[in-house]
């Protein structure tokens, strides 16, 4: 599935990323492809957090530079990172527990009137509602009750309710890190069925996982960062996958991935 | 996953997770039932207490209170507080009795010098912990508690400067029709703060904020400017209350208000509101209110001295908060249940 022609989303070139003394990215270059999933592989303190907090505009890069559909972009604020199509889960999920999977959907976008009241509008529940059961009925989540509040959910319908916000607003890019760390089997499938699903309508996903397996099911290419370097990239398989491991860890050590 | 859940519901109807939902609801309308109950009582152990006077004092008793539970609903709704109500109340009198003095056009500033007066000691508030960095609300409003009181204190040479003009009087006693003016104050003031608590973007992110600060932050809501705009709500409420007790003692009065900050906390607990944040309702702080109001009304018409009194509403505060806590367990008990069935 991957490179089959299709335009570049994203290119971030010789981005370089320091915080005081540590630097956590050195020379970071990648692309990403419309409709292609991309994991992002490495072990911990490898960059790819800081790399995530710089695309959905929470950090701002010291250098290099961040494209979009070929257009140079300063990303800088998570309100600029949405505007832009970009959105993230967040390992925590970013989910309020005070609100149900409508109330998360649309947090900070409530869709409200008139337009020159700005955010002292009126929200308009009924449209956000009617919005929020295409959402789940379109891709398909499992909610028993979808108006209750999503501090009554299990850590699979939590997930699931943070990855649809990402997917149904994620009109060009949607990033997740570490998305089925905390599920177990069956929700974990549900999860990488909604990422399949979201990357054939077009979307674009960068995947950052600990778990091949995962990665070998759902993504068509790895970048694998290692000290805030990008050190190579390959299609997982289970061909690839001790090379991607040796890549991740530095050296021979492919058997001993910390 | 949602196979598993419907045929558990369809097979059991007493399932643990309908006990649990039971449990919640009846915690959430919690503070209504306490207070049906003691209307009840009151109304058996007392003929004058279901009278049309008695009722319409108690509700004239509580207004100021009303108006400071409002603000504080909101400033709780965020996680935090605010100590320094019951001074700023104080001052906003003090404030407006200055303007009065002026005479001529001070005449028709009274009000507005009241309401800004609140106002700019609640952006003060709300400065002084978001761009001050202070680790809680409670910091800068404990020094506003004092601060407001002592500047009170010292515009009014530490004595009532007796005084208001008709309107505050008005605002503070008068009645239109049957109903007490300060009553139709609060009326209108809850109303606009429903408005804003449940039909405002605004009033959602309040609520949001509340639920989780770094959610809202990395959702690109403006979680400073949101906490600010509760503080000078909550100025402006402490100014509507000063408002009412100028009007109602006619004069500018330093030592007004005292305590109240806690009972406007107090009543917005009882009420159901959380004190982690992000829960709670203006009805449900009214009805925190007249509980209040009703057990001070009821002991005193019960001839139950007052020490009685201060204990009641301790106990009532300790069963508030232990409500929401237990409501807590049990959402994570039904967490843990939709986990396991997952």
């Amino acid at each position: 599935m991957s490179g089959n022609g299709k335009g570049e989303v994203l290119e971030v070139s010789g981005l370089r990323k320091r915080y005081g003394a540590t630097t956590a990215l050195r020379d970071v270059s990648l692309e990403l492809r419309e409709g292609e999933v991309l994991a992002l592989l490495g072990d911990n303190g490898a960059g790819k957090s800081t790399l995530i907090k710089i695309l959905s505009g929470v950090e701002s890069p010291d250098g290099g530079e961040v494209r979009i559909e070929g257009e140079r972009v300063a990303i800088g604020s998570p309100q600029r990172a949405r505007a832009l199509g970009i959105e993230t889960v967040y390992q925590d999920l970013a989910l309020f527990d005070n609100a149900g999977p409508v109330g998360n959907f649309f947090a900070g976008r409530e869709v409200r009137g008139p337009s020159w009241l700005g955010p002292f509008g009126w929200v308009n529940d009924k449209a956000m509602r009617r919005e929020a059961e295409e959402i789940i009925e379109r891709l398909q989540v499992n909610l028993p009750d979808p108006n209750a509040d999503v501090s009554l959910m299990s850590g699979g319908q939590r997930q699931a309710v943070a990855c649809a916000r990402a997917i149904a607003f994620g009109k060009r890019i949607v990033i997740l890190d570490e998305p089925t760390s905390a599920l177990g089997q069956r929700e974990s499938g549900n999860v990488l069925r909604l990422i399949s699903d979201a990357a054939k309508e077009g979307v674009s996903v960068i995947l950052i996982s600990h778990n091949m397996e995962d990665v070998m099911e759902v993504a068509d290419r790895a970048v694998v960062l290692r000290q805030g370097r990008q050190v190579g990239e390959e299609v997982p398989s289970q061909e690839t996958h001790e090379r991607i491991v040796s890549l991740m860890v530095g050296g021979d050590r492919g058997d001993d991935e910390a | 996953m949602s196979s598993a859940t419907s045929v558990l519901d369809r097979e059991g109807g007493k399932s643990p997770e309908h006990g649990l939902n039971l449990a919640l609801r009846v915690i959430r309308v919690g503070p209504a039932l306490i207070l049906a109950l003691l209307v009840v009582i009151m109304t058996l152990a007392s003929p004058f207490f279901l009278t049309g006077d008695n009722l319409s004092n108690v509700a004239v008793q509580v207004a100021p209170l009303a108006c400071l539970a409002i603000g504080q609903l909101f400033v709780i709704l965020v996680g935090g507080i605010d100590l320094s109500v019951g001074s700023v109340l104080a001052l906003c009198t003090v404030t407006g009795s200055l303007a009065f003095g002026w005479g001529g056009i001070g005449t028709a500033l009274v009000i507005p010098v009241i309401l800004l007066t609140g106002m700019a000691v609640g952006l003060l508030n709300g400065l002084l912990l978001v761009k001050g960095r202070m680790p809680h609300a409670f910091i800068p409003t404990l020094a506003t508690l004092n601060a407001a009181r002592g500047l009170a204190l010292m515009l009014s040479d530490g004595a009532p400067k007796p005084g208001m003009p008709k309107v505050v009087q008005t605002a503070g006693g008068g009645e239109l029709g049957p109903i007490p003016v300060p009553v139709i104050i609060v009326v209108a003031f809850a109303g606009l703060a429903w408005v804003l608590a449940t039909k405002l973007q605004w009033g959602r992110w309040i609520y949001l904020v509340g639920g989780d600060k770094e959610a809202a932050r990395r959702l690109g809501i403006p979680v400073d400017r949101v906490i600010m705009s509760v503080f000078v709500l909550s100025g402006l409420a402490a100014g509507l209350a000063g408002l009412i007790t100028a009007g109602r003692t006619n004069a500018g009065y330093p030592s007004a208000g005292q305590l109240d900050e806690l009972a406007a906390i107090s009543a917005v607990i009882i009420g159901g509101a959380s004190f982690f944040g992000g829960r709670g309702t203006v009805g449900g702080a009214i009805v925190g209110v007249l509980i209040f109001g009703v057990i001070d009304n009821g002991l005193n018409l019960l001839n139950v001295s007052v020490y009685v009194q201060l204990i009641a509403i301790g106990v009532i505060v300790v069963v508030a908060v232990e409500l929401d806590v237990v409501r807590r367990r049990l959402e994570e008990r039904f967490r843990t249940l939709q986990g396991s069935e997952a």
